[in-house]
C-alpha cells in the first residue's frame, strides 16, 4: 500500500508510522533523554528518600515494641506489687481483728467476772435476807403455835407445861 | 492484484491471534485447575503465570504484526 | 481501507493515524531531525513529569505515617524491589534502579497513551526496540563480565542427556537471540494493537444504528487496555529481571 500513492491522507503517509524510519532517530533521541532524566530523578531522589522512609519507619516499629515490650514489664512489676501489698493488707487485716477479737473476749471475760462476782454476792446477800426472814417466821411461827397450843390445852381443860409443848411444837414443825 | 493478495494475507496472519488465544487461556486454565489442587502454593506462582502469558500471547502478537506489515507496508 | 475512503461511501478507519511522529511547531511532513521537538518530546517529557509526580513530589514530606500519594510510592517500591529481589535473588538488588527506572517509564508511558487525543511512545517499535535492545546488550555484557566464558554454560544444558546438548544449545541460542525482538515487539504490539482497536470501534461509531454498540465496545476495550498497560509494564519488567538473573546465574 504504501507503493500506491495515498489519496485520501495529505501527504505521502506511510501505511504504519512506527516503520518510518525518518522518524527513529528522533525518537530514539528524545527517549534516551527521557530514560537518563527518569533515572537521575529516581536513583538521586525518590529511591533514596522511600528507602530512608521505610527504614525510618522500621526503626519506629522496632522502637515502638521495644518500649511495649517495656511498659508490659512495668505493668506485670506493678500487679506483683499490688498482689503483694493486697496480701499484706490481707494479713495486716487479719492480725488487727484477731487482736480486737481478743480484748474484746478478755475485756467480755473481766466483764462477765464481774458480773458473776456480784450476781453471786447479790445471791449471797438475798440469801441471808430470806434466810433471816425465815427464821424470823419460824420463830413467830412457833411462838404462835406455842401460844395456839397453850390456849388449846388450856381449853381443853389441860394444863400443859410450857416445856413440853414447845418440845411438841419443835418436833412438828421439823416433821 | 497484489494488494488484495496482501490483504488475503493479513486476514490469514489474524488467524494466529486466535491461536494465540488458544495458548494464553490454556496457560491460565491450567493455573487455576493447579490453584484450586493446592490455593496455598498458588501466590508465589503468578510470577511464573504471568510469564507463561506473556510468553503465549508473544508469539500471538507476532502474528498480529505480520498482519499490520501485510496491510500497511507491503 | 484507504480504497475505502476513496470509493466515499464505507466507513472511513484511519486506525494508524494516532501513531504518527508529528513536528510539535510547526506542519505535518516537515522534516523530522533528530532534534526536532516533536509530540514524541512531549509525551515523553510527560512521563517524566508523571514520575516525578508520582515518585518524588507525593514522598516530599516523609511521614512515617504515610498519605494517600505516599502509599502509592511506597506501594511501586516495594513492588520492584520485591519482584527483584524474588526472581533475581540479594545479588541483584543493586541493578534495582535500573529496572525501576523501566518499570517507572513503561507504566507512566502506558498509562499516558491512554489519555484520549494522546500519543503513545510505547507503541513504537523503535521506542521499545531500544529498551529491549538496551536490555539485551546491558544483560549480556554483564553475564560476560560476572561469570567470563562460563557464560556460555547457559547454552550448554548439562542436566540433558549428551547427544541432545548440541541441538539443544542451537536451540537455546536462538531463543536467547530472540528474547530482545519479542521482549520489545510483545510491549509495541500489545500498546499497537489495542489503541487500533479502540480507534476501529470508535470508527464503528459513525454508522448510528451501531453507535451505542460501538461506544460500549469503547469503553470494554479501554477497560481491557488499562488492565494491559499494567500487565505489560508488569511483563516487561520481570522478563528484564528474568533475564538479569540468567547473567548472574547462567547454570541450570
Amino acid at each position: 500500500m504504501a507503493d500506491t500513492p495515498n489519496a485520501a491522507g495529505e501527504a505521502a503517509a506511510p501505511g504504519m508510522p512506527q516503520l518510518d524510519v525518518s522518524t527513529f532517530e528522533n525518537q530514539i533521541f528524545w527517549l534516551l533523554i527521557a530514560l537518563l532524566a527518569i533515572y537521575f530523578v529516581l536513583s538521586r531522589v525518590a529511591l533514596p528518600r522511600i528507602a530512608g522512609i521505610l527504614a525510618e519507619r522500621q526503626g519506629t516499629i522496632t522502637n515502638d515494641i521495644a518500649a511495649a515490650e517495656d511498659l508490659k514489664a512495668k505493668a506485670l512489676d506493678a500487679e506483683a506489687a499490688y498482689d503483694k501489698a493486697l496480701a499484706d493488707a490481707r494479713a495486716e487485716a487479719q492480725r488487727i481483728s484477731g487482736e480486737t477479737k481478743a480484748a474484746i473476749q478478755a475485756d467480755l471475760d473481766v466483764a462477765i467476772e464481774k458480773a458473776d462476782a456480784e450476781i453471786a454476792a447479790k445471791a449471797a446477800e438475798s440469801e441471808k435476807a430470806i434466810a433471816e426472814i425465815r427464821a424470823g417466821a419460824q420463830e413467830a411461827i412457833k411462838e404462835v403455835a406455842k401460844d395456839t397450843a397453850k390456849e388449846i390445852v388450856a381449853h381443853l381443860g389441860g394444863k400443859a407445861d410450857a416445856r413440853s409443848i414447845t418440845a411438841a411444837v419443835t418436833s412438828r414443825m421439823k416433821g | 492484484m497484489e494488494g488484495e493478495l496482501a490483504h488475503i494475507g493479513a486476514g490469514l496472519a489474524a488467524i494466529g491471534s486466535g491461536a494465540a488465544a488458544i495458548g494464553v487461556g490454556h496457560v491460565a486454565g491450567n493455573f487455576l485447575a493447579g490453584a484450586l489442587r493446592n490455593p496455598s502454593a498458588a501466590a508465589g506462582q503468578t510470577a511464573t503465570l504471568f510469564i507463561g502469558i506473556a510468553f503465549a500471547e508473544a508469539l500471538g502478537i507476532f502474528s498480529f504484526l505480520v498482519a499490520l506489515l501485510l496491510m500497511f507496508a507491503v | 481501507m484507504a480504497d475505502d475512503a476513496k470509493g466515499g461511501g464505507g466507513l472511513s478507519f484511519k486506525p494508524m493515524d494516532q501513531f504518527q511522529v508529528k513536528p510539535l511547531f510547526g506542519d505535518y511532513g516537515d522534516p523530522i531531525h533528530w532534534y526536532t521537538i516533536t509530540n514524541v518530546t512531549l509525551w515523553l517529557g510527560l512521563a517524566i513529569l508523571a514520575v516525578i509526580a508520582l515518585m518524588v513530589l507525593t514522598t516530599s514530606k516523609r511521614d512515617v505515617v504515610p498519605g494517600r500519594g505516599q502509599s502509592i510510592a511506597e506501594l511501586m517500591y516495594g513492588f520492584v524491589y520485591k519482584m527483584v529481589e524474588d526472581v533475581t535473588g540479594k545479588d541483584g538488588i543493586k541493578y534495582f534502579p535500573y529496572i525501576m527506572t523501566l518499570f517507572m517509564f513503561i507504566l507512566c508511558a502506558n498509562f499516558l497513551g491512554l489519555i484520549p487525543m494522546s500519543f503513545t511512545t510505547t507503541s513504537h517499535i523503535a521506542v521499545t526496540a531500544i529498551l529491549g535492545f538496551g536490555v539485551f546488550f546491558a544483560v549480556t555484557i554483564l553475564g560476560f563480565v560476572k561469570n567470563g566464558a562460563s557464560f556460555l554454560g547457559l547454552f550448554w544444558v548439562s542436566s540433558a542427556p549428551l547427544p541432545l546438548r548440541p541441538v539443544l544449545a542451537i536451540i537455546e541460542i536462538i531463543s536467547y537471540f530472540v528474547r530482545p525482538v519479542s521482549h520489545s515487539i510483545r510491549l509495541a504490539g500489545n500498546m499497537m494493537a489495542g489503541h487500533a482497536v479502540l480507534k476501529v470501534f470508535a470508527g464503528f461509531a459513525q454508522v448510528a444504528a451501531i453507535a451505542p454498540v460501538a461506544i460500549i465496545g469503547v469503553m470494554a476495550i479501554y477497560g481491557l487496555e488499562v488492565l494491559v498497560s499494567a500487565i505489560q509494564a508488569y511483563v516487561f519488567t520481570i522478563l528484564t529481571c528474568v533475564y538479569l538473573k540468567d547473567a548472574l546465574h547462567p547454570h541450570h
